[in-house]
């Protein structure tokens, strides 16, 4: 039950806030922030008694460890349930959902002054979509979570974004449309073949885990959903929306975009593909795990070319999610340990680059990084931060993305030497990216003269709990791992 | 005729005694609003007449059963909703305007006797009452040039396509000797007495006055023109009553004379619905103008509801029924806005009469992007389940060439709606006079949209009790 409340809280939320901004933008802002922390502590309390009372663990091998679960029927002439479930995995997730949530409005607080309160609207219900594909155990369910984050996504972007708002918006909703219609008939033809085999009308995923497929039909039905995940993630040949999306959207539809839409794709990845087509996605993993290593790189090398932070900030994602794509289909536990850290890793130190640049170009009213330089002197709180996080996400010991990415690494290399070794020379090159980035724009002499005001107490505030969460992470990462223990070890037998 | 025959065709008998007392009240008295009171209420009375139904075959020509309730009840409420819509319309613009809503009146009961009529005969009868109120309401503002152009490109259209119609009817009577639907499905079962050469040709010929109405490719091409110059409360009527009638009919003939049996039949109608997806769509895309669009997007809809049709059982009877459903509310609402925005001198069809209108009426922006959504087949909406019940309908039946062009073709869709919905939201520059909030002019429209609204959600989110 508590889980259905949880995105009722931030769909109603949504409206509250829409409602009231008329007579008080700034009520609009409160209200949003008090759905989605409200959010953040319930979720965080289910944890936390769970934890403590058995444990939690993950079910991505099909055992049942769903610790709280609600099971309605929705529309029954199609056997479609709203089933939502809760275990180690979407616990987390969701954690990050919420928290990333509460990182966006504080970091629209000033930045969104048009439209406040649809601007909430919109925010809120991607969050909602975003949790709903996270719990969902329906598949009918998951694509309609799937696709209701789409449209306030596209309107936040075409709405609120940057110069070329509405190029990036519509390239946006067209990519992950036409490949949520591919999921679509995935899903669909999976739910036919399970009929055939059974007579059972169901969409539910537990069932769906054991429908018999030929090999044929299934690795035509495991690359539908493979390609939607994959446009999310986003994989290499389908990356060209990602750039621009990230780069016109507000800062907050950034922090979303990179630090949760990417992860829905992640999550979908090892949720639905590997499970649900074992044999097929073995058979394709040599494909995927290339196109992965190509990715790093190539994320890697775009971002050191880039002069625009946003856009530089927004290739290092499809980099990093490289390594992600990498450790889902090593195919040992490893790996998928390493992919998981990366997920989360990625979501808060992305997101929290983006606060920065956002804060950069409130204040500087540009993102080139041409036009800056020497900033340390004028905003040594903003560069401090900068610099933190431009080190996380070169992947430096002691900070949660290097564990992430080191695991990765070493679970490929129990896999194939040659990919895990082309695949280090990413996290070389994301050293210059990063380093150029800090250089660039914060050393040096400051010849453009700038003046600027540094963080103040809200933003600072916000990066001080990001840093603290990457630096925990970094350093005792085990209470993650716990989580994923049971899963990431039964991981590799459902390859099989 | 008895009295329980009498109590059984109570709807139409409402509709038909409407249109009298309104006609009957003009004459006494000219009051614009009388005649939308005595219209709403006789329509209202045939709506509610349609749940205490009894079912039974009245004479040969028409049948009253659930089949027919149903889509008298959905012609009723689009009518009423149509009506309502052009209440603020007419009233600002010049001529006389009670005879609109009698001839609103005719109409609906053409349509309504088209999805009761089980029989050559009456099929005629209702779709020539149809007709020939359509062609006065199309070129209702009689002073004005495109209108006028519209109606006769329909009038002379249509009467051609009737035309084919009754070849079409008089070859099958050569053939099986009956005009009645259900005798006919019995002389194909036995084929005794069957002679295709006749008989094909017939239900070809028959078929094209349908598509016409329907405006299926290749018999769309009045389509754009008519939707462009009609008044846009007219188009609204001419894209839900009009077709709806004739597809409760399309329905009924085909799966009660058997036609579809033929494999030559099922192959060309799968030619119309595959042509009418892309042809709308492709052409969609082309367009500047909302009107256009609209018509353009309503050809690829028929082309869907023809998929579902084509899938037949019970899965594709009741995906098509929802499709159809979905549809007028998603048309009559994206009309609506078009009415409600249009200026006394002309509709607003232009991509720029909308530029920035999320800044100046909000609300209206949002009903307006809600029912491109739903057009579009995008979650939340009607639209979108509508397309899965045929896509599941589909898959079931195998039919996976007929679905995987269905899916790609609204995906070419998602370009044009989402084109309409990015000017909805552009910035107006800052020194012109958009600015200005419009006042609300029309509030009875206003009250449709956002019912049309809430009807849109709510089977989007939860249709299991429909």
């Amino acid at each position: 039950m508590i889980l259905f409340w949880l995105i009722v809280v931030l769909l109603a939320g949504g409206v509250l806030a829409w409602l009231v901004a008329r007579t008080n933008p700034l009520l609009c802002r409160w209200i949003s922030l008090a759905a989605i922390s409200l959010d953040f502590v319930l979720v965080l309390g289910l944890g936390v008694r769970n934890f403590k009372a058995s444990g939690i663990q993950v079910s991505v091998t099909g055992t049942n460890n769903w610790f709280e679960q609600v099971d309605w029927s929705w529309i029954p002439q199609f056997g479609i349930h709203f089933h939502l479930a809760m275990d180690g995995l979407s616990l987390l997730l969701v954690l990050l959902t919420m928290f990333l949530g509460i990182a966006s409005v504080l970091a629209s607080w000033t930045e969104i002054t048009t439209g406040v309160g649809f601007f909430h609207f919109n925010l809120l219900w991607i969050l909602a979509g975003i949790t709903g594909v996270f719990l969902a155990l329906d598949l009918f369910l998951f694509y309609f979570a799937w696709e209701l984050m789409q449209v306030p996504m596209y309107f936040l972007i075409a709405i609120w974004g940057h110069e070329r708002r509405i190029y990036a918006a519509v390239k946006f909703f067209l990519f992950t449309q036409l490949s949520g219609l591919l999921m679509l008939i995935a899903i669909l033809a999976l739910y036919f073949a399970h009929y055939r085999g059974t007579g059972v009308y169901t969409f539910e995923y537990a069932d769906l885990l054991h429908t018999t497929l030929d090999p044929h039909t299934a690795l035509w039905i495991m690359l539908g959903f493979f390609i939607a995940f994959a446009v999310k993630l986003p994989m290499v040949p389908f990356h060209t929306w990602l750039a621009d999306a990230h780069t016109q959207a507000p800062t907050a539809g950034s922090i979303i975009l990179a630090g949760l839409l990417l992860k829905t794709g992640a999550y979908g990845l090892i949720r639905s593909v590997v499970p649900l087509f074992p044999g097929a996605a073995r058979e394709f993993a040599p494909v995927a795990m290339t196109l992965a290593v190509v990715g790093i790189l190539y994320g890697a090398i775009l971002a050191f070319g880039q002069t625009d932070l946003k856009r530089l900030v927004a290739y290092t994602s499809i980099s990093h999610l490289g390594f992600v794509l990498l450790g889902v289909f090593a195919a040992n536990a490893l790996a998928l340990q390493g992919a998981l850290m990366t997920m989360i890793c990625h979501g808060i130190s992305t997101g929290a680059l983006f606060i920065v640049v956002g804060a950069m170009q409130q204040r500087m009213h540009t993102r080139q990084i041409d036009a800056m330089g020497g900033l340390w002197a004028t905003i040594p709180r903003l560069s401090g931060a900068a610099l933190f996080f431009a080190l996380a996400s070169l992947g430096l010991p002691g900070l949660g993305d290097f564990i992430g990415e080191f695991l990765v690494l070493m679970g490929t290399y129990q896999v194939n030497i040659a990919m895990a070794a082309v695949a280090a020379v990413g996290v070389l090159t994301a050293t210059f990216y990063a380093l150029r980035f800090v250089q660039r724009a914060f050393q040096g002499p400051n010849s453009q003269e700038w003046h600027l005001p540094d963080l103040v107490v809200r933003e600072g505030l916000l990066l001080g709990v990001m840093m603290a969460l990457l630096l925990w992470l970094g350093l005792y990462p085990q209470p993650v791992f716990r989580l994923f223990a049971q899963a990431a070890n039964q991981f590799p037998a459902i390859w099989r | 005729m008895t009295a329980s025959d009498l109590l059984a065709l109570l709807p139409l008998l409402l509709v038909a005694a409407t249109s009298v007392i309104v006609m009957l009240a003009a004459a006494v008295h000219r009051s614009h609003a009388v005649a939308l009171v005595l219209t709403l209420a006789g329509l209202a009375g045939a709506f509610f007449s349609v749940f205490f139904g009894h079912l039974r075959q009245v004479t040969a020509l028409l049948v009253i059963d659930s089949y027919a309730l149903f889509f008298m009840g959905l012609i009723v409420a689009a009518s009423f909703m149509v009506a309502l819509l052009a209440y603020g319309y007419l009233a600002e613009r010049e001529g006389n305007r009670e005879e609109f809503y009698i001839l609103i009146l005719v109409a609906t009961f053409g349509a309504m006797v088209l999805a009761a009529s089980t029989h050559f005969v009456s099929f005629f009868l209702g779709l020539e009452i149809l007709s020939v109120a359509l062609y006065a309401l199309i070129s209702y503002l009689h002073g004005r040039a495109l209108p006028v152009e519209a109606g006769i490109k329909y009038l002379v259209l249509a009467a051609a396509s009737a035309a084919f119609l009754l070849f079409g009817m008089a070859l099958i009577y050569a053939d099986l000797g009956t005009m009645d639907f259900a005798r006919m499905a019995q002389l194909l079962d036995s084929r005794v007495a069957v002679n295709p050469a006749l008989l094909l040709p017939g239900v070809i010929l028959i078929f094209t006055g349908i598509g016409f109405k329907l405006a299926l490719v290749p018999f769309h091409m009045w389509t754009p023109d008519v939707y462009e110059g009609a008044p846009a409360p007219v188009t609204a009527f001419v894209a839900t009553v009009s077709k709806g009638g004739m597809f409760a009919l399309l329905l009924r003939y085909f799966h009660r004379s058997g036609a579809q049996s033929f494999a030559s039949v099922f192959l060309v109608l799968s030619i119309i619905a595959v042509a009418s997806m892309f042809a709308g769509n492709l052409l969609a895309l082309l367009q500047n103008n909302v009107k256009r669009i609209l018509a353009y997007s309503s050809i690829a809809h028929m082309g869907y509801l023809l998929v579902a049709f084509q899938i037949g059982g019970p899965l594709g009877g009741g995906a098509a029924a929802f499709y159809l459903v979905a549809y007028f509310v998603m048309t009559l609402g994206a009309f609506g806005v078009v009415t409600l925005l249009s200026e006394r001198r002309r509709d607003a069809d232009l991509l720029d009469d909308y530029r920035g209108l999320f800044w100046r009426r909000p609300a209206l922006a949002l009903v307006f992007t809600a029912m491109l959504l739903s057009l579009a087949g995008i979650p939340l909406t009607a639209g979108f389940l509508g397309k899965f019940y045929i896509v599941a309908a589909g898959a079931s039946a195998g039919a996976w060439a007929l679905i995987l062009i269905l899916v790609t073709t609204s995906a070419i869709g998602l370009f044009y709606y989402l084109r309409i919905v990015v000017v909805l939201y552009q910035q107006p520059a800052a020194s012109d006079r958009d600015h200005e909030p419009i006042p609300l002019r029309a509030p009875a429209a206003a009250l449709v949209l956002a019912v049309l609204t809430v009807i849109l959600v709510w089977l989007g989110v939860y249709p299991s009790r429909c």
